[in-house]
This record gives C-alpha cells, sequence and structure tokens, in this order.
C-alpha cells in the first residue's frame, strides 16, 4: 500500500493534467489549476524544511567544533538578521535591502563573472585540434569569435555572414536534433512514470 | 450618387466576427480588412441587429483584430465597426448574429495529440514485446557505463562522491530523471561504502534525495551507511549555492562529479572548478544551451535525452528498455515526417505542411 497508493495518485493526476491540456473548457482548466496551486501550497510549506535542515547541520557543525564551523557561525548569523529584518519591517524594510543589495547581489554577481575566466579555459581545452571534429570546432569558433567583433568586418565584409549563417544552419539544426530527442526522450519518461514502470524516483525500486 | 457614396463606404471595410476557436467559450474574435489607411478604429455591439450598438473598443489603425471577451457564452451579438481618419468616419456594415460557444477539445493541438499516441503507442508496443522476449538490444551510453567505474574510482582513492541533482525543483522533469539516477548511484555507493555529497538548492528535492538515498542503502543491505547530512540543503539562489557546492569540492575534493539535472548558467562554473580539483566528471542536462560547456569541462556527458533514458538503461530492466524501444520507433517516425515534410515543401505540396500549421 505504500507504494500502490502513491503511484495511483501519480497516474491519475498525471492523466488529469495530461487531459485537460486538450480541453480548453473552463471546468478543465480551473481544475488543473487548482492542482498546480496545490503545488505551489505544498512547495511554501517545504520552505520551513530547507530553513530547519540547514539551521540544524550548522548548529550541529559549530557544536562540535568542525573544521571551518566560523563560517557557519556566520550563516546563521546573517540568516538570522534577514529573517528579523524581513518579519518585522518586510522585503522593503532598510536593513534587509541593506544587506541584500550590498552583501548578496556583490557576491552573486562575483560567482557569475567567474564565468569569464572559465569560458576561456575551457575552450582552451575543448579547441585543441587533436580529431578532425574538434579541428572543425576550432575553425568554426574561430571564425564566429572573429565573425561577432567589429575587426572581422574589416579583415572581410562577409565574416558576419558566414557566422550568421554558422549560428542559424549548422548549430540550429544540430540544436533542434537534440530538442527532438529531448521531448521524445521526455514524453517516453513520462509514461514510465505515469504507468508506474519508472518508480526510483519514490524511493522505491520494482519490487 | 449619395446612396452610391454610402454603399462604397460600407464595402470600404470588411468586418468579419466569430466565435474564438479552442477557447472556454469567453471569447469573440472580430477582424477587419480595409482597402484605405485610417487612423482608428471602434468597435460597437448590440444584442439587436437594429438595436442601439454600443461601443467595446478602440485600437489603433495598425491594427485589424480585436478580442471581445465581455460577453455572456450563448448569448447573440451584432458587431460594427467606425474607421476614423481625420474628421472623416467610415461604417462597416453589420455583422451576426455571432455567439461563444464552450470548446471541448483544442484543434489546434491535435497533431500534438497525435503524435504523443503513436509514441505512446509505441512505447506500450515495445514493453509489451519486452515482456514476452525479455532482454532488448539497446545501445551502449559509454556516459552511463562510465558511472560504475567513477564510483569504483571513489573507492579506491578513498574520497567521496558528489551528486548535484542541479537547481531546480521536482516539478521539472530533469529533477525527476536526475532522482532516479541517483537512485541507481546510491545503490553502488552503499555497496562499495563510499560516502556521497547531495548538496540540493530546493528543499522539496532535499526531502525527495533522503528518502530515494535511504531506500537504495537499505535495498543492498546496507541502511548503516546512510548519512542524513550528506543530503542537505543549501539555498535556492543559484550563485551562492554555486559558491557552496564549490566550497565542497574544494575542501573535501571528492574523486567523482555527477552533475545530472537542470543547470543554467552556473554549469561551467561547477564543471571547471571540478575539473581542477582533478575529479572525473560526468554531466547530463537537457538544458542544449548548456551541453557545450558541460561537453568542454566535464569527461562524460549525457546528452539531453539520454539523461531520460539513463535510469532505465542504469535498471537494465526488461520492461523499462522496452520503452527506450519505444522512444527510438517513435524518433524514426518523426525523422520521416521531417523528410516528407522537406520533399512536400520542394515541391509545393501543401496539404501535409498544414497539418502541422495549426501548432500553437
Amino acid at each position: 500500500m505504500k507504494t500502490i497508493i502513491p503511484l495511483i495518485i501519480v497516474f491519475a493526476c498525471g492523466f488529469y493534467m495530461l487531459i485537460t491540456f486538450f480541453i480548453p473548457a473552463r471546468f478543465a482548466q480551473a481544475s488543473s489549476q487548482t492542482l498546480q496551486n496545490w503545488y505551489l501550497g505544498v512547495i511554501a510549506f517545504f520552505v520551513f524544511i530547507g530553513i530547519f535542515n540547514l539551521i540544524r547541520i550548522n548548529v550541529d557543525k559549530i557544536q562540535r567544533r568542525l573544521r571551518d564551523w566560523q563560517y557557519s557561525f556566520i550563516l546563521l548569523f546573517f540568516l538570522g538578521v534577514m529573517l528579523g529584518a524581513g518579519f518585522i519591517g518586510g522585503r522593503d524594510s532598510r536593513i534587509f535591502l541593506y544587506f541584500f543589495e550590498n552583501f548578496q547581489v556583490p557576491l552573486g554577481a562575483t560567482m557569475f563573472s567567474l564565468l569569464a575566466f572559465f569560458v576561456a579555459s575551457a575552450s582552451f581545452r575543448a579547441f585543441r585540434a587533436k580529431t578532425p571534429e574538434a579541428t572543425l570546432l576550432l575553425i568554426a569558433a574561430v571564425v564566429v569569435m572573429i565573425g561577432r567583433i567589429p575587426i572581422g568586418y574589416l579583415i572581410w565584409h562577409g565574416f558576419p555572414d558566414l557566422v550568421e549563417w554558422i549560428m542559424q544552419v549548422p548549430n540550429t539544426a544540430a540544436k533542434r536534433g537534440i530538442l527532438f530527442g529531448i521531448d521524445l526522450g521526455l514524453i517516453s519518461m513520462a509514461l514510465r512514470v505515469l504507468l508506474g514502470i519508472e518508480r526510483s524516483y519514490m524511493g522505491g525500486a520494482r519490487e | 450618387m449619395f446612396l452610391l457614396l454610402f454603399i462604397i463606404n460600407i464595402y470600404a471595410i470588411d468586418l468579419r466576427a466569430f466565435d474564438t476557436p479552442n477557447d472556454d467559450g469567453s471569447g469573440i474574435t472580430i477582424n477587419w480588412q480595409t482597402y484605405q489607411n485610417y487612423q482608428t478604429f471602434a468597435i460597437y455591439r448590440s444584442t439587436e441587429p437594429s438595436g442601439i450598438f454600443e461601443k467595446i473598443g478602440e485600437v489603433e489603425g495598425s491594427e485589424n483584430r480585436f478580442l471581445d471577451t465581455n460577453i455572456k457564452t450563448g448569448q447573440e451579438y451584432y458587431y460594427k465597426l467606425n474607421a476614423r481618419q481625420d474628421t472623416l468616419i467610415d461604417s462597416s456594415r453589420v455583422v451576426g448574429p455571432i455567439k461563444s460557444q464552450v470548446q471541448y477539445f483544442n484543434t489546434a493541438r491535435l497533431p500534438m495529440a497525435i503524435c504523443i499516441i503513436i509514441l505512446f503507442a509505441a512505447i506500450l508496443f515495445y514493453i509489451s514485446q519486452a515482456k514476452k522476449r525479455g532482454r532488448l538490444f539497446i545501445r551502449k551510453i559509454p556516459a552511463l557505463n562510465a558511472v560504475e567505474e567513477a564510483i569504483g574510482r571513489a573507492t579506491e582513492m578513498g574520497k567521496p562522491v558528489l551528486y548535484v541533482p542541479g537547481i531546480m525543483d521536482i516539478d521539472d522533469p530533469q529533477t525527476i530523471a536526475s532522482m532516479s539516477i541517483l537512485s541507481r548511484v546510491a545503490e553502488k555507493t552503499a555497496e562499495y561504502g563510499t560516502p556521497l555529497y547531495v548538496p540540493t538548492s530546493r528543499s522539496m528535492a532535499m526531502t525527495m534525495a533522503q528518502q530515494v538515498v535511504k531506500e537504495a542503502a537499505t535495498r543492498v543491505g546496507r541502511p548503516d551507511w546512510y548519512n542524513i547530512d550528506n543530503i542537505r540543503y543549501i539555498t535556492d539562489d543559484q550563485f551562492a549555492y554555486v559558491s557552496a557546492v564549490d566550497g565542497i569540492m574544494v575542501r573535501e575534493k571528492p574523486a567523482t562529479n555527477l552533475y545530472l539535472g537542470t543547470f543554467y548558467a552556473e554549469s561551467l562554473i561547477l564543471a571547471e572548478t571540478g575539473h581542477s580539483t582533478g575529479a572525473i566528471q560526468i554531466a547530463g542536462t537537457a538544458m542544449p544551451d548548456q551541453l557545450p560547456f558541460f561537453v568542454a569541462a566535464c569527461d562524460y556527458t549525457l546528452l539531453g535525452e539520454e539523461l531520460y533514458a539513463a535510469s532505465a538503461y542504469l535498471s537494465q530492466e526488461p520492461v523499462q528498455l522496452g520503452s527506450l524501444k519505444g522512444q527510438d520507433l517513435g524518433k524514426l517516425i518523426f525523422i520521416g515526417v521531417i523528410i516528407i515534410g522537406v520533399l512536400c515543401q520542394i515541391f509545393s505540396y501543401q496539404f501535409f505542411i498544414n497539418l502541422f500549421n495549426t501548432i500553437e
């Protein structure tokens, strides 16, 4: 019963959502929206579980003085500050906005900007012309890079058009091929899940 | 003369009104064509052909369509249009009666429904074949064959395995697929006694991952191996999550990193940090824009559909493999449809192409 009841719920809800996708009538759209709203309600509840897990693990780390426990202390301190500021003054309170705009936003931007360096190092490895395919990739990448910058146009007026062709024809064709496969794979997996053939995501494999 | 001008003006605007197709009965669409330019169009409505028409909207002269949604389903309406150019106003003839009706099937989605039915039928056929014949041949997926090898490497080195299930919640199919793979990975790591870290960016995904890993450990007879603290929630914030996972990589130095799920800009940051720590890396995502980053920075990559096929492939259960076979048949059918479509386009045979024009 522990497996059967969730499977019945998955089957019923999944197929119902699939059928309502094809029915524009109000009762179908409203009921599918209700199901989605229930999901949002469940998500809201899970925020507390996440915060509880975060606090439990970091408090334990501090108590046992595990390696880098000081970072856990800083994390819990700021978690408390942000929660307090949010509860007392709302999301527009000065303290809340101060920490958000001066800590979280710049730290996030810093992580994001690391991408520039990682793109360079990854490209260096990917573009080494070891095989014919890698050589082709290298040539295409060099053409695209040169064609995207103003000097490319000065070297040869046809570069921007060539770049456009590479992006619109071979690149788009490959991307669409992958997307086709993804969609078919998704439908196949959805059917496995709905029919209960695939159930390892629930914790239990097939008995 | 005056009568002639009046007739010309009426027919200068070709007005049409009809029940909006594929809706819930809440709309009537009005569209028009004119043979000269106008500045604005005012739309009028009445419930009687010769009754009082009330103005229900006005649109710019560049528009040729208006959707009337303030109606009662089943009620008959009449429409007319006044087109204005400076001080000149031309009126259309009255059109109607039009009434809206509830639609019970979205005909624009019919081709999609047919595709799904064909694919479902192909999958069910091969599942039944697999039940009868046992094991089916499925092409090898190197990235999945490497999973066991990568876990074995971590075990030999006495280091943990890091599993990143993407940054989306469990309503994302890629996260569901990732959880299915996690179940197989957890079985192997539990069997070998290798620590498995699963940092998540969604609390619901964390709960699911905890359950999946716990059940997997129990299945292979190693419930003692399961450590709830290794499957933890980090944060919903994308880059804060990345910095935390990067921190785990740098501090714990896992020998194997698995990135399977939905990834956005963080994909390369994770993969490059993992590469710098010397870990063997296996990635998989159905985000086409992130695939090149994983291909460049990881040892093995599951390309798109392979992510969804992974759990079935790893299980080696005939029924699950049958579904993969059915998926391949579906792919073959769609390749055939594409080829026919290209030929029809070349030879200007519109009937086949028009079948797909209604897809939204």
